[in-house]
């Protein structure tokens, strides 16, 4: 090997934002689900399909920007962030109210009955959709690359994902930790009947964050079309990969769901350095599972008392 | 003997409708379809070995495997790699650069049988095999679990992980495992061919003569103290823990026997329809055999039955005349099962069908008993809300 140690440091250094890239995706579609799964404990497997409404509208507007509003074309990405949050929000507000809400007291018919609704929802987008994969036509300022010196190259889209995933990170754990509203959220998740004695709305609070939860996923599917193209079972594939990472991180705890995806995004990414793609993700879940039987509370768990 | 009429047969109602299901698979459907559709329904009887282990373990066990897949889909390799080595003699590959190997290996440029296949050039070591490698993993996976007291959630979780492990390894192992396409063309066990009509139809009844045997076998579990002490941990685990039994031990052995029914379901499939591939092995397929028990009923071991031969016609019928239905029908009818009839068509039939049916014939002396008997059998917990507890795992 005639590598020079400036061409392995600019490998080792993409090789790591690649990692970093890996890390926010999956960090930000684990967001979503460590709100639902984590803090309420419901099991949502349509969680994936959120994402995609997220992307679908993502894509969407980025047509109809395109044929109405060309001038717009550059700006109408933030646009489709808020959308796809409102969108996959109310949403989530709808599935709560007339069906999650209805199994609080049966965790395992939740798994059930949502994934009933994942297959409707895929459906659903490839009756509207179609089959084939849609992407949505991105701004000029996303694509391309930036170059600090001649070896290294690093995306911009990369980067783009990054600052968005700080910035949802950032406000999630304000909300959940430093605001009222995140004062009885975590209230009602650690005892029902007691929160409802002190007056809180405790189904307005579980719907609130349930929808939040859909929300953030929807986020996730918009910066997702910034990486890849979408198609109807586009976000069921990560469903697995993100359960893994708010289990692993312990339930509950933000920060433990942010060290897991940090530490199974850089994991994979390493080891497809040196093993096939296939083999890195075999090698990562079932390390990922043997820590768990060792553990099985996670990394980071909230002490309880029971 | 009357003993043996008890647990066995789950006294009168149990034996009558067990004489009924076994009528209909022994002997209407032979008799009633053409041999193409009876050796669909055999298809379907293989996944209703998964069902019924699934009732076990979910309806009365209350652990939710989301992973059966992986026990239906190793049971099913270790048949198929027996007779796909016996497919790939020297004779009958000679075109191939090494002979005697399967073709997808000499495609993928291996040279020598790997020593995972060696063993399987005997019948005895396979079959005990098929028993043996996924009631193991069950044996592994189940000591991890139960012993840490992973609760429910997390176990569905990471059963369906292992799930997809298991579905990447095998895509990814091409030159072992056959890659996506898995084992296929597979002729004859010991020298018989199995791909004609008249051994398919002998590995039809033998097909259903072991899912009887397999919901015997459950029906004499269930009726012992073991089922008793099941139901009890699912209701109130802590209870059966303090009352000095050790639920770990009882929850790995019926998450095991479930394994092991798969495992047999796995076999006969790659037996009958002639191939194996990680299709059933992931995690759609492990969740889709959850619907055949969930629409069947989950606390009724002829239920599942019925509820894999109703759901897998449907999905073979719709998704033949109207493919763009089938998914938000079976989504439908999933959610709708779920949310409103949790014990399924076997909770329809003790709440309806025998009412309507006792009306019928016997008049409205046996309709008081029947009522009893359901509420005894109540399934579903009506537990109270206890928000997290099924998400923490005692530390």
């Amino acid at each position: 090997m005639d590598v020079s140690l400036s061409e392995f440091g600019a490998i080792a250094i993409m090789q790591g934002f690649n990692g970093l890239s890996v890390f926010c995706v999956l960090l930000l579609m684990a967001l979503g689900l460590a709100i639902i799964f984590g803090q309420m404990g419901v099991i949502n497997m349509a969680h994936g399909e959120f994402l995609t409404v997220g992307a679908y509208t993502t894509y969407v507007i980025s047509s109809l920007t395109l044929q109405y509003f060309p001038a717009m074309q550059p700006y109408y990405f933030f646009f489709a962030i808020i959308a796809a949050f409102v969108i996959a929000g109310a949403l989530g507000w709808l599935v709560e109210s007339l069906m999650i809400s209805k199994l609080y007291h049966r965790p395992l018919d939740t798994l059930l009955a949502t994934w009933g609704l994942s297959l409707v929802m895929q459906q659903a987008f490839r009756s509207i959709f179609g089959a084939r994969e849609v992407g949505a036509e991105m701004p000029a300022w996303i694509m391309g690359s930036w170059a600090p010196s001649e070896a290294i190259d690093i995306p911009r889209n990369g980067l783009f994902v990054m600052g968005l995933t700080l910035l949802c990170t950032v406000t999630i754990f304000l909300m959940l930790y430093r605001s009222r509203w995140g004062l009885q959220v975590r209230a009602t998740m650690q005892n029902r009947v007691m929160s409802r004695a002190v007056g809180i709305n405790t189904k307005k609070v579980d719907r609130m964050t349930f929808a939040l939860g859909c929300g953030v996923a929807g986020v996730a599917g918009a910066a997702f079309t910034t990486i890849g193209s979408t198609g109807p079972t586009a976000g069921s594939l990560y469903i697995v990969d993100t359960f893994l990472t708010v289990v692993f991180g312990g339930a509950a705890s933000l920060v433990g769901t942010i060290a897991s995806a940090f530490s199974i995004a850089q994991a994979q990414s390493l080891m497809e350095f040196f093993l096939s793609g296939s083999m890195a993700k075999v090698l990562t879940l079932s390390a990922v599972i043997l820590i768990l039987m060792v553990r099985p509370q996670g990394l980071f768990s909230s002490k309880v008392r029971k | 003997m009357k003993n043996a009429y008890e647990s066995l047969l789950g006294g009168k109602q149990g034996a009558i409708g067990l004489l009924v299901l076994a009528v209909l698979i022994l002997v209407v459907f032979p008799l009633a379809l053409d041999s193409f559709r009876l050796s669909m329904v055999g298809k379907y009887l293989t996944y209703a070995f998964v069902a019924v282990g699934l009732v076990l373990c979910w309806g009365y066990g209350g652990i939710l495997s989301l992973g059966q897949g992986i026990f239906f889909g190793l049971g099913g390799y270790c048949m198929a790699m027996f007779l796909k080595l016996e497919a790939s003699d020297p004779e009958s590959t000679k075109i191939q650069s090494t002979p005697g190997i399967p073709d997808f290996m000499d495609w993928n440029q291996i040279t020598e049988l790997p020593m995972m296949w060696q063993p399987f050039h005997s019948f005895s070591f396979t079959l005990l095999a098929v028993l043996a490698v996924p009631t193991l993993l069950a044996l592994v996976i189940g000591i991890a679990m139960f012993k840490r007291r992973v609760g429910d959630v997390y176990f569905s979780i990471v059963t369906q992980a292992i799930a997809a492990i298991l579905t990447i390894l095998i895509i990814g192992q091409q030159g072992l495992t056959g890659g996506v396409n898995g084992i296929t063309d597979l002729r004859t066990l010991n020298g018989w061919d199995i791909r004609d009509d008249s051994s398919k139809l002998i590995l039809y009844f033998v097909n259903a003569a072991l899912l009887i045997g397999c919901v015997l076998l459950g029906r004499f579990v269930l009726t012992s103290k073991l089922g008793r002490l099941l139901m009890a941990m699912r209701d109130k685990e802590e209870r059966v823990r303090f009352s000095g039994y050790d639920v770990a031990s009882f929850k790995i052995f019926v998450f095991c026997l479930a394994a092991a029914f798969s495992a047999i379901g796995g076999a006969m499939f790659a037996l009958q329809v002639g191939f194996m591939s990680p299709s059933f092995v992931g995690i759609v397929p492990s969740i889709e055999m959850v619907i055949f028990a969930a629409v069947g009923g989950r606390m009724s071991l002829l239920g599942a039955v019925y509820g894999t031969l109703l759901v897998s016609f449907g999905k073979t019928y719709f998704s033949e005349s109207f493919p763009e239905l089938w998914l938000y029908l079976m989504g439908g009818l999933f959610i709708v099962v779920v949310m409103y009839f949790p014990n399924g068509l076997a909770g329809l039939w003790e709440s309806h069908g025998r009412k309507w049916l006792s009306r019928f014939a016997l008049g409205n002396k046996v309709f008081g008993q029947s009522v009893v008997k359901a509420r005894v059998m109540s399934p579903v917990k009506v537990a109270t809300p206890q928000p997290s507890r099924e998400l923490e795992t005692t530390p």
